[in-house]
């Protein structure tokens, strides 16, 4: 049908200041993220310019990379880390950017304080110099990471250069059997359509599943969009993204609320509009989901094996899966429950969120963490750790022998002190299973936060469902 | 940025897919302020053992690639990160293009704000160049941004695409927050309209 529209047409069609005549777009950005790692290049290259920051009052910084876990007061050990640090600071204040700082309780994970504070917002578009960023497309948020030097064209101008997406719809039908989480139902997608599978698009996820999802989720699927290569992912706005936004200090307020919601109700998919690619995935019958190799594709069921290499067809793929295997230290055939681990991370802006550490906390109640493993628990911001002490989260996890500790990125990507040491192997609730991610060295295997906490407490890769 | 108009060097083989940015610049090395100095630790954990030795299979410890120019690797180039310290990595190495059948979208963006050139080829051109870059010294290739040519060593020509504007901003080393300054107006009547139309958006950061 002529003149329908996706989603994704809608937001950027909204944000067009210019096309150019080779079809190269100018696109207005709503929301700017800044963390401490991708930022100072961009600021160094501001001042060296003498350039301002257009619209710092759309502009949110704080530090998650390098920050320490555990004592918030002592000084980064790292000296670099802690430069980086100070640079962040320095360069907010001289240049008047919002920055919420290591001793605030807002301080967190950018991805997740952004949703808190309701600085995402439907319809709008987000970005940050972190490829995660796709998360806050669960609003139905444009969102997605871009480079230093976009960071610095962002701040300078409140735009950015882009050529026009492609349009894909996942469809996602079924309820998600007990024991499955958003984790394992995005995990099964990359599986399916492999860490390409999404480039040069833009992912729009439908279907009962998704719409049943709450907004931690659908949060946790559109994180996650990027390991399968699409730069962004969306979900409609709806009831449930109301409710979560509304009284967040960053939101609308009342008058501008009820305005802003019936912009937001014109956002979702016209009926008949075009998408350049359709998936569809029936998750009623998945099982928990793991992955073995060192790419977020190489996705098994728990109940399954370490396949073969020479299973895949894929041109490059059989040596690339022999390679994930020989750095895995796993053979081919054995029971996925047969692997044991060494180290549990639960945390990350794909699974640090309020709800996930309960369920972490669910599955520890009354279990003690296996003999030789080291658990952590890193909730994704400061509020997300108050509201579980309030909760009494933390007294749980605590006498199960998790390690319970101060928000930040933390093991997911190793820039602070939390790492996976050479040979060891972790059930990690984070994003990435590349080789050395959370560590030189180190192995990694993604998994929903029960599945990691049902690993700490056995020791091995466990099917949740048995405990 | 440095501009990029014609290149002749040699072509690293990297024979292998989903190469991502957490291998081109492991994160231990993101946490400079600088843009500058990164090629040291390029492929950091590939190239040197934890002693800091050099790992003489990796083809760029090779003495014949040592000084590449160009690296011709599988699908799925750039993927993971969006760090731009992987191409800050490659340029401060010495590598101006990099050749695939595919790459990851934030990767291609990042290389052409540096003054690298991504190119895409079929599954076919990069088999053949990737016979070129494994003959070790003789792996010349020369790049002509302007006609989109790649000549190989026995002088075969494959044409590749190029976005217009991507390639005149990179033939002319342009910065694009220059251009885009100057249109200001452009971005003031946006801000206009949209606070008319969304007034919730703006003033809300603040501490």
């Amino acid at each position: 049908m002529s003149g329908t529209k996706t989603l994704f047409d809608k937001i950027w069609q909204n944000h067009l200041v210019e096309v150019q005549d080779d079809g190269t777009c100018l696109l207005y950005i709503d929301r700017h993220l800044v963390h401490e790692v991708t930022s100072p290049q961009a600021f160094e290259g501001l001042a060296n310019a003498g350039r301002k920051v257009r619209r710092p009052d759309l502009t949110l910084a704080v530090p998650d990379h390098n920050v320490p876990t555990t004592d918030r007061t002592a000084r980064i050990e790292s000296e670099e880390g802690r430069i980086q640090v100070e640079t962040l600071q320095k360069n907010c204040k001289d240049f008047g950017v919002p920055m919420f700082d290591l001793q605030d309780i807002r301080q967190g994970i950018v991805h997740i304080i952004g949703p808190e504070q309701g600085f995402t917002l439907p319809g709008t578009t987000t970005v940050c110099g972190d490829s995660h960023t796709a998360t806050h497309g669960a609003f139905g948020s444009l969102a997605f990471g871009i480079g230093t030097s976009e960071v610095e064209h962002v701040l300078a101008t409140q735009t950015l250069l882009q050529s026009p997406l492609k349009n894909m719809r996942v469809t996602v039908e079924g309820a998600l059997p007990n024991g499955c989480t958003a984790k394992d139902l995005v995990l099964a997608i990359i599986g399916k359509i492999g860490t390409a599978g999404g480039t040069g698009y833009v992912i729009e996820y439908a279907g009962k599943a998704i719409r049943d999802l709450t907004m931690e989720g659908r949060m946790t699927v559109c994180n996650m969009t990027i390991e399968a290569g699409a730069r962004a992912g969306l979900v409609a706005p709806d009831e449930t993204t109301f409710n979560y936004l509304m009284g967040r200090p960053m939101s609308p307020k009342a008058g501008a609320w009820e305005q802003a919601v019936e912009f937001w109700k014109t956002l979702p998919s016209d009926e008949g509009a075009f998408y350049d690619k359709e998936v569809t995935l029936d998750v009623s019958e998945i099982v928990p989901q793991v992955t073995w190799g060192t790419s977020p594709e190489d996705v098994a069921p728990i109940t399954g094996t370490v396949p073969m290499p020479t299973s895949f067809k894929v041109d490059g793929k059989p040596e690339a899966a022999q390679a994930s295997l020989d750095y895995m230290g796993l053979t081919a055939g054995m029971a996925i429950t047969d692997i044991t681990i060494d180290v549990v991370f639960i945390g990350s802006c794909t699974n640090g969120r309020i709800e996930d550490m309960r369920a972490a906390a669910e599955v520890a109640k009354g279990r003690k963490v296996a003999e030789g493993v080291r658990a952590l628990v890193v909730p994704g911001s400061g509020l997300v750790k108050e509201q579980a002490e309030q909760e009494g989260l933390d007294q749980i996890l605590l006498e199960a022998g998790f390690e319970w500790r101060d928000p930040g990125c933390s093991m997911c990507l190793a820039m602070n002190d939390d790492r996976v040491e050479p040979g060891q192997r972790c059930a990690s609730t984070s994003n990435r299973n590349f080789k050395g991610r959370q560590g030189f060295g180190g192995r990694t295997h993604l998994v929903s936060p029960e599945m990691a906490a049902a690993a700490a407490v056995t020791g091995h890769l466990t099917d949740v469902r048995d405990l | 940025m440095q501009k990029f108009d014609k290149l002749t060097g040699v072509a690293a083989p990297m024979n292998m897919i989903n190469v991502d940015t957490d291998m081109i610049i492991p994160k231990n090395f993101l946490k400079t302020i600088k843009r500058s100095g990164l090629g040291k630790n390029l492929f950091d954990e590939m190239r040197f053992d934890r002693e800091g030795n050099e790992n003489p299979d990796f083809v760029l410890n090779k003495p014949a690639y040592r000084e590449a120019k160009i690296i011709v690797a599988g699908d799925n180039f750039g993927c993971g990160s969006s760090r731009e310290h992987a191409p800050w990595a490659l340029l401060d190495f010495g590598i101006r293009c990099v050749i695939s059948t595919s790459f990851a979208d934030i990767f291609y963006n990042n290389c052409f704000k540096n003054g690298i050139l991504p190119i895409k080829v079929t599954k076919e051109q990069l088999d053949d160049l990737m016979d070129d870059a494994e003959r070790g010294a003789n792996a010349t290739l020369s790049i002509d941004l302007e006609s989109q040519t790649i000549q190989g060593p026995d002088g075969g020509e494959v044409k590749f695409e190029v976005d217009e504007f991507r390639k005149h901003l990179l033939l002319n080393g342009l910065d694009d927050i220059g251009l885009t300054l100057q249109k200001v107006d452009k971005v003031d009547s946006f801000e206009e309209r949209q606070n008319a139309s969304q007034p919730w958006l703006a003033g809300v950061a603040k501490v």
